[in-house]
């Protein structure tokens, strides 16, 4: 039985001048305790879609119910049981990390006493306690998120939606917040979230859906998500791009999928054996003479994804469109 | 940051949902409540403005008193008598821009967004705004008022005239708050709030009797100022404090019954903005 459901989701911004079609008819099923992550560019409909669905925003068309309830219907029976962090921390700068957590459980209805035995639970389980009570402001951007996503469990909600929880952190806080989201998920949380990379999509979810343009165009674990890419990419840069139709040769023999050419000097493509391919190729390029500047293996990225599924790059759509609301 | 000693592990802390305990009217009063509470934290620590709202109250007192206080006569009455429900009404006016710009800035920080998302009653963040910003007005008042009384003013028609005064600027105030909250709403960039009040509310205090009689300004001017809100709310406030002077009142329905005109504009104001800003609110969200 699926906790959250959409059918059809459609929203369009209309300015003046142009007509964006955020939503375009997406579906989204995610089965009760477990991890979705919304994978997508910007600009793809990821922050619309958690919109829709956290009552934030109502769609042109399309239905979605949330633990059986219509987010359109009885949005306010929705917000019982949802938390939702949104892209940015939005913690009020003014007050203390205490006194935030503290609004959001008054706000829940929880009663001043709960809410504040709660703040100082939090407090705690966040590593927060030092800075507990000084206002936000001063703290870092790893720190505001930290409590923006306690503020987002203060009920301990059966559903969180989290958008982009770890956008513009630094790898240490980033690490940090995907514990926190990892043991949450131990108590049986249904999470939705969205995110712009594969290794976070990889980490936290069970299940990935690959937005773009507003429609869900794959879906599957993130095995079958590489699968159709390829495990690993072996990369290589030429000292001369003289040598790039051999360099091809050799890479197409070995690769599972075409050759990409970034560059006059710099070739990829996909291999299902990792590093006994990239060995292969190295000696073959060695034997033919061929130097190299650089070579490596690396995971596949949300570019990949999106290369293999649709033909063009994730990067490509960023520069006309950014998220809209 | 010492991200890397999250160890306690959060589990402990997520093991059980909470339920409200809070329902029915009581949670929207604990609502209403939490964010007034929540916006009062904000004003106590920024002494920027509390300056605001004390200083300047002080320094209009002071200047308008002091400047124009030789050279403009009023029949029947002191000048300093005269301006002070001026002074008072412009300052509260003011005030109230206040609420524009909170909740733009809520809006671009994506407090609303959050807020939204809770199980709260809507017209609770709007409540909570225009409350904190009565209370910053309140507090302007009594700055003022004491600043008056030094500078000589005087209320001659009794204390409890003189609380129903104070009482009518600070509903008018109160009210006018719900118009600037929805503006705020809809324009979204706090800084263009303030500079577009400014544009609008230099014109709309300065264009009435707040100052001068408007017998005095010439001829469009003076229908103006006859009809101007703004006009109704000092003259309410002049005639409760018993500082109007001899010269006959204006020929216009709020001018002669100001203090009806000012309850009516209040609840007019207050039964037209307050659906329009929940409405408003329930759609709105952060881009």
């Amino acid at each position: 039985m699926a906790i959250i459901e959409a059918t059809g989701l459609t929203k369009i911004y209309r300015t003046r001048k142009s007509e964006v079609r955020a939503l375009d008819g997406l579906d989204l099923s995610v089965p009760e305790g477990t991890v979705k992550a919304l994978l997508g560019p910007n600009g793809a409909g990821k922050t619309t879609t958690v919109k829709v669905l956290n009552t934030l925003i109502r769609p042109d068309a399309g239905t979605a119910t949330v633990s059986g309830l219509d987010v359109l219907q009885q949005p306010s029976r929705v917000r019982e049981i949802i938390g939702a962090s949104g892209q940015y921390a939005a913690v009020d700068e003014n007050l203390t990390a205490r006194e935030n957590l503290a609004m959001v459980g008054s706000l829940y209805h929880l009663g001043r006493r709960r809410s504040r035995a709660r703040a100082t639970e939090l407090i705690e389980a966040f590593d927060l306690v030092d800075a507990a009570d000084r206002p936000v402001k001063g703290f870092s951007g790893g720190m505001r998120r930290r409590i923006d996503l306690a503020c987002a469990i203060v009920i301990n909600p059966p559903i969180l939606f989290l958008d982009e929880p770890t956008t513009g952190l630094d790898p240490r806080s980033r690490l940090a917040l995907w514990a926190i989201i990892e043991d949450l998920v131990q108590t049986g949380t249904t999470v939705l979230l969205t995110t712009q990379y594969l290794e976070e999509a990889d980490q936290l979810a069970d299940h990935i859906s690959v937005i773009d343009q507003g429609k869900v165009i794959a879906e599957g674990t993130a095995d079958e998500l590489k699968a159709q890419v390829g495990g690993h990419r072996v990369v290589i840069t030429l000292v001369d791009g003289v040598d790039q139709d051999v360099a091809r040769d050799v890479l197409q023999r070995h690769g599972a999928g075409p050759v990409r050419v970034t560059s006059p000097r710099d070739l990829d493509v996909a291999v299902e054996q990792g590093p006994a391919e990239l060995q292969l190729v190295l000696g073959e390029l060695s034997a033919g003479g061929v130097p190299l500047h650089d070579a490596g293996m690396r995971r596949p990225t949300l570019d990949d994804v999106f290369l293999s599924l649709t033909g063009h790059g994730a990067v490509a759509d960023t520069d006309t469109e950014s998220e809209v609301a | 940051m010492t991200s890397d000693t999250l160890t306690a592990p959060v589990t402990q802390a997520t093991s059980r949902r909470l339920v409200p305990t809070v329902s029915g009217a009581a949670a929207v009063l604990s609502d209403c409540w939490t964010i007034t509470n929540r916006n009062l934290i904000k004003l106590r620590r920024s002494p920027d403005m509390i300056l605001f709202a004390v200083a300047q109250p002080i320094m209009f007192v002071l200047l308008f008193s002091q400047v124009y206080g030789g050279s403009i006569r009023v029949e029947g009455t002191d000048y300093t008598n005269y301006l002070m429900a001026g002074i008072f009404g412009q300052t509260v006016v003011f005030g109230a821009t206040f609420s524009g710009s909170g909740m733009a800035q809520d809006l671009k920080e994506g407090l609303i967004d959050r807020f939204r998302t809770l199980p709260m009653n809507p017209i609770a963040v709007i409540v909570g705004r225009t409350s904190a910003d009565l209370v910053l007005n309140a507090i302007s008042m009594v700055i003022m008022i004491l600043t008056g009384l030094v500078v000589g003013w005087r209320f001659t028609n009794g204390f409890m005239s003189f609380l129903g005064g104070v009482g009518l600027l600070l509903l008018f105030a109160y009210a006018f708050s719900w118009v600037m909250a929805l503006l705020g709403m809809l324009v979204r960039t706090p800084e263009t709030i303030n500079n577009a009040s400014f544009m609008v509310l230099f014109p709309l205090t300065f264009i009435s009797n707040a100052f001068v009689q408007s017998s005095n300004l010439p001829g469009p001017l003076e229908f103006l100022a006859n009809w101007n809100p703004v006009s109704g709310l000092v003259q309410a406030a002049r005639e409760l404090f018993g500082n109007t002077g001899s010269a006959p009142l204006p020929d216009t329905w709020p001018m002669q019954h100001p203090v009806p005109t000012v309850l009516i504009g209040s609840v007019v104001m207050l039964a037209i903005f307050v659906p329009l800003c929940v409405a408003r609110f329930k759609k709105i969200s952060a881009r």
